[in-house]
């Protein structure tokens, strides 16, 4: 097992540290004899309790990872999740999964890459599969001036250390036989450039590795249960109003996403974020025939197969603001035309699934990592169209500013201030359209 | 999806129309005379909000024209249509005018007296 360069140390505290029973291929012949009816719950449904040290408003894959760095790396295990729906119902569970950290800006590549680093060791830390797999992520260019960007791009994540190759068409439609190099097409494939390293991973087993990790540890994951305000004494926050009552905290830290503009009211302050509605869909699953992650920003299209076999396509973000968890019909109406004409093959394709998820859009497309004007209550927010991907980086990072009630190397970047400071990170070339 | 009941051309397709963000957002007349963190709110901070939203569209395949808009975030509801230039003239609207920071915020006291914060 590899330990993840820059995870912050303590690689020695590895796995289940509690009872849990550890998955592996014994325990699976062994729960086989059974039927498989006797397998341990992954975490426990606790009833919360009247006061914790740290309380995390969120359970998507961040709030879970945050929790399970505070309490593997900081040694802080009083910790509530508290959720409004489900662990994982949020983006978590609705994103189509695509991981790479090939970021234009110097702040970007340092907390993406981290989270890579932390990716290719996480199956094993967590004791659960997350199926991360490292089958490259090709980004197409259709016009001269995106192939010349691109290349630049390129040269520039190089120089951060991470892999990043520029491709010809010819060179794409080797590694993609079913894409249309026509040049004649509206939208011409020119070029384009692949991280190897990139790929997907499966988005619930995120969540619940975290979760039935954090869990081992003794963190109270409370289902169902909306924050509805916060207790805050003086400019100091002291815990949540919650639909099952009262909760007191040390600390409190928010990972909301596309909630994070009506949590923030709740305090009182103001974020530079809008929320949208994000789609994507799924086809019948069908024999293999995609073995890389194709996006493309010029048409707003990026798709790659599922292991069951589902092709798996996202489309853009719908224009206004809005709360609906579905977005408008014309979105992926467009996405599927780009589609079809790229891969003639998707033309008899049946979806199965549409679905929409409300995303935290930052003006620079960059995410917010911060304290913030209430003392001892932070936030961690703005990751918008992009964050899965950031999943175990964001927690990792938001752990050590939460413990050490200061942002470290990798976070400073994205603190709140850099609104008035104006120290923006643009990422609308790496982030803006795909993820 | 929305239809939306252009004042000039009757209930459109919202394919057909321009969302231009949160509306009534006046620009300061002395930007240097703010405060970078005032100059943040204006540019920065929009509204955000999961209920009844005041914004601005333009019909921008249709007739070209702008207008504003009421709209709830968390139904697409639309609930008032009105010129630009104008308020609201429903309660909601009303509110959601007037439950705004930005009627405090520097920005615009700036933009309404014609010079200084
Ligand atoms: C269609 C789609 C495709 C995407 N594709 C990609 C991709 O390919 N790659 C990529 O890197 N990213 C992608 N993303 C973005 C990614 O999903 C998110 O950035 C990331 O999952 C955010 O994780 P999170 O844990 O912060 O948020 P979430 O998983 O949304 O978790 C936030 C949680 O907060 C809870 N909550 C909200 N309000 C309250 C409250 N008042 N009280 C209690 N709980 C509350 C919610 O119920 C939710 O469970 C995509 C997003 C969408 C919607
Ligand atoms: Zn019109």
């Amino acid at each position: 097992m590899n330990a993840p360069v820059n995870s912050g140390g303590n690689s020695g505290m590895r796995g289940l540290r509690g009872g849990k029973q550890r998955y592996s291929i014994l325990s699976l012949a062994r729960n086989a004899l059974s039927h498989h009816e006797n397998w341990q719950r992954a975490w426990r449904s606790p009833e919360p309790k009247p006061a914790y040290d740290v309380v995390i408003v969120g359970a998507g894959g961040h709030g879970l990872a945050t929790a399970y760095y505070l309490a593997s790396r900081h040694g802080i295990r009083n910790i509530a999740v508290i959720d409004k729906g489900w662990l994982g119902g949020g983006n978590t569970g609705r994103n189509t999964t695509i991981i790479r950290s090939n970021y234009l800006w110097d702040e970007s590549a340092a907390i993406y890459e981290h989270s890579m680093k932390l990716w290719e060791g996480l199956s094993q830390e967590l004791n659960f599969n997350t199926m991360f797999s490292q089958r490259g992520v090709l980004t197409l260019a259709h016009s001269e001036h995106e192939r010349r960007e691109m290349t630049r791009r390129v040269e520039a994540i190089r120089l951060n250390g991470i892999d990043s190759d520029v491709l010809n068409p010819a060179q794409i439609k080797q590694i993609v036989p079913i894409i249309d190099t026509d040049p004649r097409l509206r939208y011409p494939v020119m070029g384009g450039f692949i991280q190897r390293r990139g790929g997907t991973a499966r988005h619930d087993a995120v969540a619940w590795g975290y979760a039935r990790a954090a869990d081992d540890m003794g963190v109270d994951i409370i289902q169902n249960c909306a924050v509805t305000g916060f207790l805050i004494d003086n400019g100091v926050v002291k815990g949540v109003e919650t639909e099952k009552g009262a909760i007191r905290a040390g600390k409190v830290a928010c990972v909301v996403a596309g909630h994070a503009g009506v949590v923030a009211d709740m305090a009182g302050f103001r974020l530079p974020i809008t929320s949208r509605p994000l789609q994507a869909l799924v086809s019948e699953p069908i024999k293999p025939i995609l073995d890389v992650v194709i996006m493309s920003n010029a048409v707003h299209m990026y798709v790659s197969q599922s292991d069951k076999g589902e092709m798996v396509l996202g489309a853009g973000a719908d224009s206004y603001n809005g709360y609906t968890q579905r977005g408008s019909l014309t979105v992926p109406e467009g996405m599927l035309a780009a589609a079809v004409e790229l891969f003639p093959v998707f033309s008899r394709l049946q979806m199965l699934r549409s679905w929409g998820g409300i995303v935290d859009t930052c003006p620079d497309a960059s995410p917010v990592i911060s304290k913030t004007p209430v003392s001892n209550l932070y936030f961690n927010c703005g990751w918008g169209t992009g964050g899965f991907k950031a999943t175990p980086g964001s927690g990792h990072v938001f752990a050590d500013l939460i413990a050490r009630d200061a942002p470290n190397k990798i976070a400073v970047p994205f603190t709140l201030d850099r609104f008035s400071g104006g120290y923006l990170i643009d990422e609308h070339g790496a982030a803006g359209v795909a993820h | 999806m929305l239809l939306i009941d252009c004042p000039w051309c009757g209930p459109r397709d919202d394919e057909e129309f321009h969302y231009g963000g949160e509306a009534h957002v006046l620009r300061p007349r002395d930007a240097g005379a703010l405060s970078d963190e005032a100059f943040a709110d204006y540019l920065f901070m929009q509204q955000n909000p999961k209920g009844p939203h005041l914004e601005r569209w333009s019909h921008s395949h249709g007739c070209r024209r702008w207008f504003n808009m009421l709209r709830n975030t968390a139904t697409n509801e639309i609930l008032e249509i009105y010129p630009m230039g104008e308020k609201p003239k429903t309660e909601a609207g009303q509110a959601a005018y007037a439950e705004n920071w930005r009627r405090e915020s520097p920005a615009e006291k700036n933009a309404l007296s014609g010079g200084e914060a």
